[in-house]
């Protein structure tokens, strides 16, 4: 496999919003808007690049036995130095995605494609995997994110489009989140027959 | 090159080497950014009192701590007195806490010396998107709950009960906890000791 | 009466799944049946309330006092795996039969981000170890009730005819959509429960 295909596997064929339906913590609670869902995707693509990248080098010296603790150290150690560069030099972030930063640890797209992917891949065709999973995500909470953004709040990213009145709330609180991924997933369905 | 065996010391070694290595990289991390938090931490805490009071070129005093008792409960107040740069006394930006709908509902204030309001931020809430959430807006200047230079002498109350601020819309709940949390700062302020009757007219209780 | 508002606001009002979205990969997962989503409810209750106790004493005694805040989420984790695996052998040898009932939901359990969530969130509300206890417990109970009455919509829907395209996930995001919103009945119902126990 090339880079490109590793890529394009990860957005459509592997999509984790859509098709494998990992990692439904963040991508319900974070998309309340399209840019809080892009910053969430973000943030785990970065995460999910580097543990992919240093658990592939790490792959020969770690034993079996240990491999899921070896995992999880390396994960939540990269997953404290995002929130405490996201703490430093992006506090908007921070507030707006709070508890959800330190929990990247226990997303399962992470630990996943650590053991799926970057235990038997070398460390280069695991970092490609990394930014076509973190991409697929970030693709997935982003598009989540506008459409609750644009029913509920009635803007995109901020820019106003539709006057308050046509604002349906619901889609802006938690049970929005389950309808609107609910119907995302029908269309996504549909789409690929 | 072939996976190591899973020998006991193997095992111990290899986990060890790792979370040491991570935990030495952690630590450096740690010490790189522990300053830029403390920056973003202040220059918030400079913004908002920037903002409450209207004033771009000032100098804060040492904030003081104020503990009231207010319903029977106590409650602590930070009162940052704000000088302009000629040193002319400009008033005071107050930090006051109810318990919202959703949580603590954390704001502040600013008064100038006569206790007239300058202007408010919300630090910290957990109020409904779209409902009580919009209290941010609501209560600024030429906002349907404009309560810009009104002096909460008189305790600011929703016309719901019998006051002259509109609450906002499907949020009463909201709407009380901050006119109280606002009252309740302009006593601190103003350091008179209050009891029940004086410190709070709303209905609501609080934390 | 304290402990009791924690309690019913865990439970109802701010449900860990349908209102904090913690849990959610167990609660798509285990609830085809009343029967496994009930044991996967008890392994959480257990596990939860008690890595509650172990993160907290973890975090007055070791991190707090050696100023090693930093090292939060992976001292958490880490504590979190060895005591799943720990009450995976106890449990193991003490009792096989409850082994042999919660014992295929605890692998599953380490990664359950309502676990680790809880954890974190008691030192977020700086909650004192008993009200950690309560809040940890009171969460899991309510973990168990929408689990386990989105086990039973589930086994309803298998009844119906669903259209085509609404098949497998979409559909069960839709119902679960419908149950946060019952949920959200119970919002501001802690209010009222402060001020009817005179706690302000």
């Amino acid at each position: 496999m090339n880079a490109i295909q590793i890529i394009k596997n990860g957005i459509v064929k592997e999509n984790p919003t859509f098709v494998l339906m990992l990692g439904m913590c963040p991508t319900l609670a974070t998309t309340t808007s399209a840019m809080n869902g892009m910053s969430m995707g973000l943030a785990t693509m970065a995460v999910l690049i580097c543990t992919n990248f240093v658990i592939s080098c790490l792959k020969s010296i770690t034993p079996d036995k240990v491999r899921i603790p070896v995992f999880i150290v390396v994960i939540a150690a990269f997953v404290t130095m995002l929130q405490l560069v996201i703490k430093a030099f992006l506090p908007d972030i921070d507030a707006a995605l709070g508890l959800f930063i330190p929990l990247i640890v226990v997303n399962c797209i992470i630990l996943g494609r650590a053991e799926a992917f970057a235990a038997k891949n070398s460390p280069v065709a695991s970092l490609f995997d990394g930014i076509g999973i973190g991409l697929g995500f970030t693709i997935g909470l982003t598009l989540l994110g506008i459409c609750r953004e644009i029913l509920g709040s009635g803007s995109v990213f901020g820019l106003t489009l539709l006057p308050e009145t046509y604002n349906i709330l619901l889609f802006v609180l938690p049970p929005g989140a389950f309808i609107m991924l609910g119907f995302l997933i029908a269309i996504v369905n549909k789409i690929r027959g | 090159m072939k996976k190591l065996e899973s020998s006991l010391l193997n095992l111990t070694l290899v986990l060890t080497l790792v979370a040491v290595v991570m935990g030495g990289i952690l630590a450096f991390v740690n010490h790189l950014t522990e300053g830029p938090i403390q920056e973003q931490k202040d220059k918030a805490l400079a913004d908002g009192i920037k903002a409450v009071m209207v004033c771009n070129d000032l100098v804060v005093a040492e904030p003081v701590e104020v503990k009231q008792t207010v319903d029977g409960k106590e409650h602590t107040f930070i009162i940052y007195n704000v000088k302009d740069a000629q040193g002319k006394d400009l008033g005071a930006a107050v930090q006051s806490v109810t318990m919202g709908f959703g949580g603590d509902l954390k704001v502040l204030v600013g008064f100038d010396s006569e206790g007239s309001i300058l202007g408010y931020t919300l630090l910290e809430h957990a109020e409904t998107p779209g409902l009580g959430a919009k209290a941010d807006q609501w209560f600024q200047r030429g906002q349907k709950g404009d309560i810009i230079g009104k002096s909460p002498a008189e305790p600011l109350t929703v016309s719901k009960d019998g006051g002259q601020v509109d609450a906002i819309t499907a949020s009463t709940i909201t709407s009380r906890a901050f006119l109280k949390a606002v009252n309740n700062a302009y006593n601190a302020y103003k350091v008179t000791p209050t009891d029940g009757e004086t410190g709070a007219t709303t209905k609501e209780k609080e934390e | 009466m304290e402990y009791i508002l924690i309690f019913i606001s865990a439970i109802f009002v701010n449900n860990i799944i349908l209102s904090q979205f913690l849990g959610i990969c167990p609660f798509l997962g285990v609830s085809k049946k009343i029967d496994t989503s009930l044991g996967m409810s008890a392994a959480v209750a257990f596990v939860l309330t008690l890595a509650t106790i172990v993160t907290w004493c973890v975090q007055k005694f070791v991190l707090d006092a050696f100023g090693l805040q930093y090292l939060q989420t992976i001292a958490f984790i880490l504590v979190i795996a060895a005591l799943v695996q720990m009450v995976e052998i106890v449990l193991k040898k003490v009792s096989p039969a409850l082994y042999q009932a919660l014992g295929i939901f605890l692998p599953l359990i380490t990664t359950n981000c309502a676990v680790l969530g809880v954890a974190i969130l008691v030192i977020q509300k700086d909650f004192n170890l008993l009200q950690s206890v309560v809040y940890a417990f009171s969460t899991a109970l309510g973990f168990g009730l929408a689990l386990t009455v989105f086990a039973g919509m589930r086994e309803q829907l298998e009844l119906v005819t669903v259209p085509k395209g609404m098949r497998g996930m979409a559909i069960v995001m839709l119902s679960a959509g419908l149950l946060s919103l019952a949920f959200m009945g119970f919002s501001g119902v802690d209010g009222g429960l402060r001020v009817l126990f005179g706690l302000d």
